[in-house]
C-alpha cells in the first residue's frame, strides 16, 4: 500500500511541477493544488498505514491500540485548510491581475521590473 | 502561584502571539471606526515590546522556557519552547513593530487603513512572533503561513497595477517555498515519528547516518533559502519588495526574510548537525554568492527602493556565512581548524559558536537596519516626489535630520564602526578564519567594501547632489508620494530616532547584546537546556 | 443562473444549509463534524443566495461585513485559549463546565468556543472570497 501511495505521490510531484514551470498563471495554480494534494498523501503515507480503524477510543476504555496513526491526519486536515485557504486567495489575485494587467503570461507581466529601464545615473 | 500550577510570569512565552491576534481581531472588527485604529495599533504594539522585554528577560534568568499547549505531554502536544535565540528575535521583531507602526500612523491614508492595513499588520506579527517562538516543526509551518496571509493582505494594500504584478510573483515563489518546507516535514516525520523540536534533536543524534537525513537536511536548506532569498532563489525578492507601501516594504525586508534565517539556523544547526557539517561548503559558496550578487545587484539599481532589496539579499549572504563553518562537536574536527582552533585557544565547537553568534547579531542588526533604511528611504521619496535615483537629489540641505539619520544607517549597513554592523563581521571574520575559510572572510570584506560604494552611490545621490533639473528626467508619479500633507515628525522621524537609538547602542556598547548572542549561539550547538526544559521541566 | 426556479428555491436551500452546517458544528467534538467543514457548508449557502439572487442581498443579509465575522470568530479563539490562564493550567487547556439547562446536562467547554471561532473565521474569509468572486463576475 504504501509503494503504490509513494509512485502516485512522485506522480504527482511529476505533474505539478510540470504545470509550475509554465508561463501561464492559470496552469501554475492547477500545479500548486496538484502540489498540495501531492503533499497531503505524502504525510499521510509517512505516519505508516498500519490499520483501518478509527482511532477513536471506546466509551467504556481507557486506552486503545491497532488503529489508525491520528497526527498524520490532522496534520492532514490543517495543510488541507491552509492549501484550501490560499488556494482561494492565489485565484482571487490572478483573477484580479488577469483583469488589471490584461495578461496571464508572465513573462509580460513586467510592471513592477520594467523591460528597457535605462542605464542607472552614472555621474553626479 | 495560580490553582494548575503554574506561574502568571509561565504565560508569558504565549503572550506575544495572543496580543497580536486579539488587537488583530478587534481592530478588523472595527472596521467602520478606523479613526480608532491608531489608538488601538499603538498600545498593542507597545504591550508587544513590553512582553517580549519581559520574556527575554526571564529566559536570560532562567534559561529556556516551555510551554505545552492544551496541557498535553512532550513529545505529542505542541510546545512553545523559547531559548535565547527565540527570545531575541521576537524582541527585536516587537521592536520595529513597534517603529513601524508608529511610522504608518503618519504614512498609511484612511483608504488603505479601511483595507485593514492594521489587523494585517498584527495578523503577520502574530505569524512571526509564533514562528519564533514555537517548538513545533509543524507548528512553525502552520505559523509561516500566518504570517504569510498577513503579508498578502499588506502587499496587495492599494491595489496598483505594480503591486499585483509583484504580489503574484510574491505569492507563488512563497507558496511553494512552504510547501517544501511542508514536504520536508513530512519526511521528517516519517523518519522519526516525532514533530517536536527536541525530541527530533534527540533522535536525529542516534540514528544512523544513511543519507536520508541528509536529504531532508538539502531540502530544508532550499526550502528556507527560497524563503531568505538567499542565491540562487533569490530572484523572488527583488520582484515583489519594492512594490507594496515603504513601510511595508520595511517590515518585510526587516523581519520576512529572517524569519526564513531563523529556520535554517534552528533546524540545520540545532536538528541536523551532522547533516550541516556535510553541507557547510555548499552553504559557504551560497552565502558567497549571495552577498556578493546582493551588493553587485545594489551597485547597478536606478531606484532607491530597488537598491535597497539587492541590500537585503547581501545581508542574508553574510548571515548564512556563519553556517558554514565546518566541524560541529562531534568529532569531525579536521587537523587543520584544529591546529588554528589550538592557535587561539579554542575549538572547532567554540569556532562554530563564535561565527554563529556573529550570524545572529548581523541577523538582529540587520532587521533593525534594514527596517530603517526603507522607512528613511520613504520619508525621501515623499519628500523628492520620486524614488527614482535619476531625478533625486538636494536631499541633504532639505532635510538635514533625515539625511543625517540615513547616513547613520548606512553606515551600519556597510558594517562600519562604530555601529551595529561591525561588531558580528568581526566575529564572522573571526570564525571563518579560526575555522580555516580565509575565503569566505575575504568574501564577507568584499562585499562589505561593495556595500559601502552601494550605500555612498545612495546617499551621493538622493542626498548630496544638487537636484537635477526636473526636464531631464520626468520622476515616475505613484499615489504614495502625493499623499496629503506632510505628517508630523512625531510619525517620521520618532521611529527612526528610535531605531537610530539601537543601531548606536550596538554598536557603541556591543557587549551587552554580544554576551545573549554568545548565549543563544551555545544554547543552539548544543540544544541540551532547551530538550531539557521541554521534557523536564514543561507543564 | 437567474431562471425563476433557482430564485425560488435559494432562499430555502441557504436557511437549510446554514441550519444543518451549525448541526455540524455542535456534533463535532464527539463525532464527524466541526467548525471547519461546517463554516464550510455555511459559506457555499451564502455562495449559492449570491449566485442566485444576487451579491448585494447577500451582503445586506449578513449585515456585518464578511471579514469582520471573521475577525469576530479569531477573537473567540484567542479567548477560548486565554480562558485557561485562569485556571493555572497550559495555554489552550479544555475546560468543560454541564449546566443542566432544561433538564439535560449540556457539555459547554472552551474546545466549543475556539469550534465556534473556527466556523465563523471560516464562514467570514471563504464568503468574502467567493463574494468577490461573483461581484467581478457580473461586472
Amino acid at each position: 500500500m504504501e509503494t503504490a501511495l509513494s509512485v502516485l505521490v512522485g506522480c504527482l510531484f511529476t505533474v505539478s511541477l510540470y504545470l509550475l514551470l509554465s508561463k501561464h498563471i492559470i496552469r501554475m495554480l492547477l500545479g500548486v493544488v496538484l502540489l498540495s494534494n501531492a503533499v497531503n498523501i505524502l504525510i499521510f503515507t509517512a505516519g505508516r498505514i498500519v490499520s483501518v480503524a478509527p482511532p477513536f477510543i471506546p466509551q467504556d476504555a481507557e486506552t486503545v491500540s491497532d488503529v489508525a496513526n491520528p497526527l498524520p491526519q490532522a496534520l492532514v486536515l490543517t495543510a488541507i485548510v491552509i492549501s484550501f485557504s490560499f488556494f482561494a486567495f492565489l485565484l482571487v489575485l490572478a483573477y484580479r491581475a488577469y483583469q488589471d494587467l490584461g495578461t496571464d503570461d508572465t513573462d509580460e507581466m513586467r510592471v513592477a521590473e520594467p523591460e528597457n529601464d535605462g542605464l542607472p545615473p552614472l555621474g553626479y | 502561584m495560580l490553582p494548575g500550577g503554574l506561574h502568571a510570569s509561565d504565560y508569558l512565552i504565549v503572550m506575544p502571539v495572543a496580543i497580536c491576534l486579539l488587537f488583530g481581531a478587534v481592530l478588523l472588527m472595527l472596521r467602520k471606526r478606523i479613526d480608532w485604529h491608531p489608538f488601538f495599533a499603538i498600545p498593542g504594539f507597545l504591550a508587544l515590546f513590553v512582553v517580549d522585554v519581559l520574556l527575554l528577560l526571564k529566559v536570560a534568568a532562567e534559561g529556556p522556557q516551555t510551554m505545552m499547549m492544551g496541557s498535553w505531554k512532550a513529545p505529542f502536544g505542541i510546545a512553545f519552547t523559547v531559548d535565547m535565540m527565540g527570545a531575541l528575535f521576537v524582541t527585536v521583531a516587537g521592536f520595529v513593530g513597534l517603529a513601524s507602526a508608529i511610522y504608518a500612523v503618519g504614512s498609511i491614508n484612511r483608504t488603505e487603513r479601511r483595507y485593514g492595513f492594521f489587523p494585517f499588520l498584527f495578523l503577520m506579527m502574530g505569524g512571526v512572533s509564533g514562528a519564533f517562538l514555537t517548538g513545533d516543526l509543524f507548528n512553525l509551518y502552520v505559523w509561516f503561513e500566518v504570517l504569510l496571509i498577513g503579508s498578502f493582505g499588506l502587499l496587495i494594500l492599494g491595489s496598483e497595477h505594480e503591486q499585483l504584478d509583484g504580489a503574484t510573483k510574491y505569492c507563488f515563489l512563497n507558496l511553494v517555498a512552504t510547501t517544501l518546507f511542508l514536504i520536508t516535514t513530512g519526511y521528517l516525520y516519517g523518519l522519526t515519528g516525532t514533530l517536536n523540536m527536541a525530541d527530533i534533536a534527540e533522535k536525529a543524534g542516534q540514528m544512523e547516518n544513511d543519507g536520508a537525513l541528509f536529504t531532508i537536511a538539502v531540502l530544508f536548506l532550499v526550502a528556507f533559502g527560497m524563503k531568505a532569498a538567499a542565491f540562487p532563489l533569490n530572484f523572488w525578492l527583488p520582484a515583489s519588495y519594492h512594490t507594496p507601501r515603504f513601510v511595508v516594504s520595511a517590515l518585510f525586508a526587516g523581519l520576512l526574510t529572517k524569519v526564513g534565517v531563523y529556520a535554517l539556523i534552528r533546524v540545520l544547526m540545532m536538528l541536523l548537525p551532522p547533516e550541516r557539517a556535510e553541507l557547510a561548503t555548499l552553504i559557504g559558496w551560497v552565502a558567497a554568492l549571495t552577498m556578493l550578487v546582493g551588493a553587485l545587484g545594489a551597485l547597478a539599481q536606478s531606484d532607491l527602493r530597488r537598491l535597497l532589496n539587492y541590500l537585503v539579499i547581501s545581508g542574508i549572504g553574510i548571515i548564512m556565512a556563519g553556517l558554514a563553518l565546518p566541524a560541529a562537536d562531534g568529532g569531525l574536527v579536521d587537523a587543520a581548524a584544529a591546529a588554528s582552533g589550538q592557535a587561539t585557544g579554542a575549538t572547532g565547537s567554540a569556532m562554530l559558536a563564535v561565527g554563529l553568534s556573529g550570524s545572529i547579531f548581523y541577523a538582529l542588526h540587520s532587521i533593525v537596519v534594514m527596517t530603517a533604511l526603507y522607512l528613511a528611504a520613504g520619508m525621501a521619496a515623499r519628500v523628492a516626489g520620486t524614488s527614482s535615483l535619476r531625478s533625486m537629489g538636494g536631499l541633504w540641505r532639505e532635510r538635514p535630520g533625515l539625511a543625517a539619520l540615513m547616513l547613520i544607517f548606512l553606515f551600519a549597513v556597510s558594517g562600519l564602526p562604530p555601529f551595529s554592523g561591525f561588531w558580528p563581521k568581526v566575529a564572522l571574520v573571526r570564525g571563518t578564519i579560526g575555522a580555516d575559510l580565509p575565503w569566505l572572510a575575504a568574501m564577507i570584506l568584499l562585499s562589505g567594501f561593495l556595500t559601502t560604494i552601494a550605500s555612498a552611490r545612495l546617499f551621493a545621490l538622493a542626498f548630496w547632489r544638487n537636484r537635477p533639473a526636473p526636464g531631464e528626467a520626468p520622476p515616475q508619479m505613484r499615489s504614495e508620494f502625493m499623499a496629503e500633507g506632510e505628517p508630523s515628525p512625531a510619525f517620521s522621524l520618532l521611529p527612526l530616532l528610535i531605531l537610530a537609538v539601537f543601531v548606536v547602542a550596538a554598536g557603541v556598547t556591543p557587549q551587552w547584546l554580544l554576551a545573549w548572542t554568545d548565549v543563544a549561539a551555545s544554547g543552539v550547538v548544543d540544544p541540551a537546556s532547551y530538550v531539557e526544559s521541554v521534557f523536564g521541566g514543561g507543564s | 443562473m437567474r431562471t425563476i426556479i433557482f430564485r425560488f428555491t435559494a432562499p430555502y436551500l441557504t436557511s437549510l444549509m446554514v441550519l444543518f452546517s451549525v448541526f455540524v458544528l455542535l456534533r463535532g467534538h464527539n463525532e464527524p463534524g466541526g467548525g471547519f467543514i461546517g463554516g464550510l457548508i455555511a459559506a457555499s449557502a451564502f455562495a449559492i443566495y449570491g449566485i442566485a439572487c444576487g451579491v448585494a442581498p447577500v451582503r445586506r443579509a449578513l449585515y456585518f461585513h464578511p471579514l469582520a465575522i471573521s475577525a469576530c470568530g479569531l477573537f473567540f479563539a484567542v479567548i477560548a485559549g486565554l480562558l485557561s490562564v485562569f485556571t493555572g493550567q497550559g495555554f489552550m487547556t479544555g475546560l468543560w463546565a454541564f449546566p443542566a439547562i432544561l433538564g439535560g446536562d449540556v457539555g459547554l467547554s472552551t474546545p466549543l468556543l475556539f469550534d465556534i471561532g473556527v466556523y465563523l473565521v471560516v464562514v467570514g474569509s471563504i464568503t468574502s472570497i467567493a463574494l468577490a468572486l461573483e461581484e467581478r463576475e457580473s461586472d
